[in-house]
């Protein structure tokens, strides 16, 4: 076994590994490095061009608060934050009975439905795209929180993954639930579902990044700049020509780019574990 | 077994509690929501996109034409989208087995690691979970022919500079540059579950064996071990970056020679208003998606366990 070996002989795969390793993370944090370090450097120092690392003169805050003038990037969080929230909710709350009902119990339309939840995993959002964009129109949603949310209401994959995690749930403790006169809605909500908390979590976390990172959706249907979730924000922060300097604009992305990162910062292991169990992006 | 109990879920000592849903009717009543939605959302859609597709249908017209396979036939002898076509698997190409190759490798060194791999981790993973749209208008500053450090370490090192968001030839090969940057580190994440997975005496089995050293562990162990992992890494990998929108939209906006699929339905449904030309696009586009998506149902089935 390499260990041992005596470390003279380690020693140089050692090396090259870090080696690799090291030049990779490089490549994956430059952009990040010089976002932050543009977000801080005055204009005429971007000008110049060049490779210098340490800005000369430290100009964060005209930066932060020119990004901050320019675009109303908070508004675009906020508007991110109560559509992932709104979605998420609908999703859970539609996904779970039906997870539970594919699981543990026994009707005419299960196998349909299963068979649909399985075909509905090869849909990507952007078939439906057209004709619930000209049902909008129609029904004059457009430009509207409830136009960004619709199409997700429904998430054939979460109710593909509670169904597994459902499964393993012993039938047991249910038949006992039920014996002791236990209605099977509190069953669902209060024995249930806590117990599959991990893989609720890692489907939150799954969602909600797919849903605050989306553009192509809300591209669609949203015009109307109050209602912007953070890709489309920033991507009319970008196309914007009104003199968005290269600071103003780096400060921008960093203010956008931040509250997902300080959360996966945080919650490293969830949101590993979610990938994990989830697979899908 | 727990499957034979669960055929009788309504055990008799229930009916004491008055009245109860019979299984039937509970379970019609926890499936509804679904059901109607999956028909709102899914279904009723995909019918309009078919019926569309065979349509010269725009907004604002005045009537409505029925064109067969009219669409199809301007789709596939149109040049901007068999262009659109080609580059969109030219840019799978490039980032499918860059994505796979590059998320093994990263996965093996970083499983090696101790101290150092809760580093290697983050360093890796920040670009799965950034805004790629913000994060695509930092790539555009990195590669601005004047201002960027890419082109300045590129001219201090003796080479040209070179605008790699606007020659149409660099276009593709730079948006799959951009688009593995966001990506090793997810694959990397499989990789490594994958590698946890692997029994470690069968490494001390394939050490007495004589198959001693790194390359030959590899080869002899962790590669046939992993080959579901790689399977289902591939087929996401491919799922993903057919579905190439975000950079296209921040960086070229569909310019020539950066033409891609959802791009190409984007522009000709949602601002040239062609419902029936786009509807037709968005068919040849789910044609793709359901070959791929097949694949990954079935290993879906197999992977999601407890």
């Amino acid at each position: 076994m390499n260990r041992l070996l005596p470390p003279s002989h380690r020693l140089p795969g050692f090396i090259l590994a870090h080696a690799a390793l090291l030049a990779g993370a490089c490549f994956m944090l430059l952009p990040f490095v010089w976002m932050l370090l543009t977000a801080i450097r005055a204009p005429d120092e971007i000008l110049t061009g060049g490779l210098n690392p340490i800005p000369r003169s430290f100009h964060a805050v005209e930066n932060f608060s020119g990004a901050l003038a320019q675009a109303p990037l908070l508004n675009f969080m906020l508007n991110g934050a109560i559509v992932c929230a709104g979605i998420l909710v609908v999703q859970l709350i539609v996904a779970i009975p039906a997870a539970y009902a594919l699981a543990k119990l026994r009707f005419r339309a299960r196998g349909l439905l299963f068979a649909l939840v399985i075909a509905g995993l090869c849909v990507p959002i952007q078939v439906p795209a057209l004709p619930l964009y000209l049902a909008l129109a129609e029904f004059n949603l457009l430009d509207s929180y409830f136009a960004m949310m619709l199409p997700f209401f429904l998430s054939v994959f979460a109710i593909f993954l509670f169904r597994q995690t459902f499964k393993t749930f012993p039938d047991e403790i249910i038949h006992a639930a039920r014996v002791d006169g236990v209605g099977e809605f509190e069953i669902l909500w209060r024995i249930v579902v806590p117990s599959a908390f991990p893989a609720i979590a890692a489907f939150s976390i799954f969602s909600i990044v797919a849903h605050w990172n989306d553009l192509y959706w809300p591209m669609i249907v949203i015009q109307r700049l109050e209602y912007a979730p953070p890709p489309l924000g920033m991507l009319f922060f970008t196309s914007s020509e009104s003199g968005a300097s290269y600071g103003v604009l780096m400060a921008g992305a960093t203010i956008i780019t931040a509250p997902l990162v300080i959360v996966f910062l945080i919650a490293r292991r969830r949101f590993v574990q979610g990938i994990t169990m989830t697979g899908i992006k | 077994m727990t499957i034979a109990s669960a055929s009788a879920p309504f055990p008799p000592a229930a009916k004491r509690q008055g009245f109860r849903l019979s299984g039937e009717a509970l379970g019609t009543l926890f499936a509804v929501p679904a059901l109607l939605l999956i028909t709102a959302l899914i279904l009723a859609p995909l019918v309009c996109l078919l019926a569309l597709s065979l349509t010269d249908y725009e907004i604002g017209a005045v009537s409505i034409r029925w064109l067969g396979l009219g669409n199809f036939e301007k789709a596939l002898s149109d040049p901007v989208f068999r262009r659109s076509i080609g580059n969109t698997l030219l840019y799978v190409a490039l980032v499918l087995p860059g994505g796979v190759f590059l998320g093994l490798l990263v996965a093996v060194l970083v499983h090696g690691r101790k101290r150092s791999r809760g580093f290697y981790e983050v360093a890796y993973f920040l670009p799965v979970t950034s805004t790629l749209i913000a994060m695509a208008a930092v790539w555009q500053f990195l590669l601005h022919p004047k201002l960027g450090p890419i082109n300045s370490a590129l001219k201090s090192l003796g080479f040209a500079e070179r605008a790699f968001i606007s020659e149409p030839e660099l276009l593709i090969p730079t948006l799959a540059a951009i688009g593995l940057w966001n990506l090793i580190g997810f694959n990397m994440v499989l990789f490594l579950a994958g590698l946890a997975a692997i029994p470690r005496d069968l490494y001390d089995a394939a050490e007495i064996d004589g198959a001693g050293g790194p390359v030959n562990r590899f080869l002899t162990v962790t590669w046939p071990q992993l080959a579901p992992t790689t399977m289902f890494v591939a087929v996401t990998t491919s799922i993903t970056s057919f579905k190439v929108f975000d950079t296209v939209a921040v960086l070229t906006r569909g310019r020539d020679g950066s033409e891609v699929l959802l791009y190409a339905i984007y522009l000709e449904g949602f601002q040239y208003f062609k419902m029936g030309y786009s509807a037709a696009l968005t068919v040849i586009f789910l044609v793709f998606m359901l070959v791929f998506s097949v694949f990954q149902a079935f290993q879906l089935d197999r992977r999601v366990h407890y």
